[in-house]
């Protein structure tokens, strides 16, 4: 059988790039999955003019997949714009990254979240957040798109998981077309949650299987 | 491949004794048939022969009789016929109630869940912070519908050992069956049939140097049980399939060869293993119980780091062991034992286990533990955790 990870991967979590704290950070975030348990901080320094990310560095708590693709979006980042490093996107940093087994996809999106993280509170910090979006089933939507599906190591909305999003009086109840006794249900069902609960209008998810 | 490899995942799966090899070798190659017929010709009674033999060497390893003992591809499959073969027996007759521990091993707790889809109540047993099961709970959940009690030796991921004598006694007086899964005691930690009142046991011979593929189950003489797997009248008529005459062979030789004093060997570099964590690595915890455990194995969480990390780092050095971490796991989710042991996420997150055979020895574990202790160092250095 041949290793899961391959040689790019393996060198990036040998020698991870950028590791460590920005004391004086201008932005920072840390993101963590309790599904699989991974931790991951970023930290930012913006050029205040150009909007240039001048440093960046990241801890890890996490695995190798994790690790690599922290490493590797520091260096993707660096020099960008915050516009631009917005849209690093995990399939890009996976793809830089040779590609990651399915299953482990979900820890590297937690490294991208990082990043977005980090910058969505250096805009907040800097007045530069725009109005607060009520939570609609597209809102649901397209957080469920931050899902990962470990069966196919692609989102759970692309894959057709998600058979029914209702947001009503701030409870978001979504069906998953998978058994409840799964393998993986009970992990899709806790980053679900944890992904909608921190909207910021919503109360209480409900996840429910179809059998 | 590295040339020198640090084998301690014995508890997955272990390297053969030659040995063994040896004793199957004749039957796969001179006394290769199987005795379709008590009546058949002799090649097929020879390998007969060395089948039974091998039965009853196994069976009074367990201090039972030799038509006591089936033969089984191994101990998922065991564990399978004991929980699923009673409730088949007994389901409709005296109830469709079960009892097991929350650290059971997969193929218990995911037969359990099986037949809880077949309108069983399984009641989940407690354990406490060394990973032994509450007696007096069980006390309490025992009713006249409870068809079997299945609670394990010892554990497959800790190592604590349970006090199966006083469960089966329990079980004893209360009429309720009583299966263990000793997968990971078998030779190693003591179990006489005579003496402990266990109805069932499941045992295998992956775990002891012997072949892949063949384990076995004792059912005390009398005991209500189904089949499971049809066919030609194999295993007492309980189990239907081939014989797998050298697996039996193969089995009963690596049970022989496990000797008192290669249990406590094994149990001193487990202490050393230890002793030494503990000693030169910071802000780690041991998952178990420090002496009631079995020789071979050692489970230490090694605080702030990810043990899908510390495994793959380990393996550049060509050492193997296994972890509780929910990235390393199938479904992803941590080591329900630890959680069960009441270790929040980030106790099975970095768990480490050890567990240990016939081919480990003292030196290795030193080097183990100083290459474990700078890569514990590093990962804590990128760490996000336990810097304040």
């Amino acid at each position: 059988m041949k290793f899961p990870y391959n040689d790019i991967v393996l060198e990036h979590f040998k020698n991870p790039r950028n590791t460590g704290k920005i004391e004086d950070a201008d932005g920072k975030a840390t993101e963590g999955s309790p599904a699989c348990g991974d931790m991951v901080s970023i930290y930012i320094k913006v050029d205040p003019d150009t909007k240039i990310i001048t440093d960046i560095k990241f801890e890890s708590y996490g695995c190798a997949s994790n690790i690599a693709t922290a490493s590797i979006i520091t260096e993707m980042a660096k020099g960008k714009t915050i516009e631009e490093a917005k849209k690093i996107t995990w399939k890009e940093a996976s793809d830089a990254l040779g590609g990651l087994p399915p299953i482990k996809v979900h820890c590297s999106v937690l490294a991208i979240e990082g990043l977005r993280g980090a910058i969505f509170n250096y805009e907040e910090k800097h007045g530069l957040v725009t109005n607060k979006e009520k939570t609609t089933e597209e809102v649901v939507r397209r957080r469920l798109k931050r899902v990962m599906n470990p069966i196919k190591g692609l989102d759970m909305v692309t894959t057709n998981l998600v058979k029914e999003i209702e947001v009503k009086d701030g409870i978001v109840r979504i069906v998953v077309d998978l058994p409840e006794d799964h393998q993986f249900s009970a992990v899709i069902k806790e980053e679900a949650i944890e992904k909608i609960e921190a909207l910021w209008d919503v109360n209480k998810v409900i996840v429910e299987f179809t059998e | 491949m590295l040339e020198k490899v640090y084998y301690l995942d014995n508890a997955a799966a272990t390297r053969m004794d030659e040995e063994v090899l040896e004793v199957m070798k004749p039957y796969f190659f001179d006394s290769y048939s199987i005795a379709t017929s008590e009546f058949g010709y002799s090649m097929g009674l020879e390998a007969k022969e060395a089948m039974e033999e091998a039965r009853n060497s196994l069976a009074k390893s367990l201090g039972a009789e030799a038509n006591e003992f089936i033969f089984t591809s191994g101990s998922t499959e065991s564990s399978n016929l004991a929980l699923k073969g009673v409730a088949q027996a007994l389901g409709s007759k005296k109830g469709k109630h079960i009892i097991v521990s929350k650290i059971e091993d997969f193929p218990i707790l995911r037969s359990a869940r099986a037949l809880e889809k077949q309108g069983f109540k399984v009641d989940y047993l407690d354990v406490d912070g060394d990973g032994f099961v509450n007696i007096n709970q069980l006390k309490g959940l025992l009713t006249p519908e409870t068809v079997l009690v299945s609670i394990q030796h010892a554990n497959q991921e800790i190592g604590t050992i349970q006090d199966i004598e006083e469960i089966g006694k329990l079980c004893k007086e209360n009429g309720v069956l009583f299966h263990t899964d000793a997968t990971h005691t078998f030779t190693r930690v003591p179990l006489d049939v005579k003496k402990i009142p266990v109805d069932m046991v499941t045992v295998s011979a992956h775990t002891i140097h012997g072949p892949k593929g063949i384990g076995g189950l004792y059912i005390r003489k009398g005991t209500p049980i189904a089949k499971l797997i049809d066919g030609g009248f194999q295993e007492f008529d309980l189990r239907g399939g081939m014989d797998n005459i050298p697996g039996a062979v193969g089995f009963a030789k690596a049970a022989e060869l496990v000797t008192e004093a290669e249990n406590e060997r094994l149990k001193e570099i487990r202490d050393k293993i230890i002793e030494l964590v503990l000693d030169k690595i910071p802000d780690v915890i041991l998952n178990g119980h420090p002496h009631e455990r079995i020789p071979q194995n050692a489970n230490i969480t090694f605080h702030y780091v990810e043990g899908e990390s510390i495994t793959l780092h380990l393996d550049m050095y060509g050492i193997a062991v296994s972890t509780g971490s929910a990235c390393f796991s199938k479904s992803l989710e941590g080591s329900h034992v630890i959680a069960a042991i009441g270790g929040d996420h980030e106790r099975a997150h970095g768990s480490i286990r050890f567990t240990l055979g016939r081919y480990n020895s003292m030196e290795e574990i030193v080097f183990v533990v100083e290459t474990l202790g700078k890569i514990v160092a590093d990962l804590r250095k990128i760490s996000p955790l336990g810097k304040e």
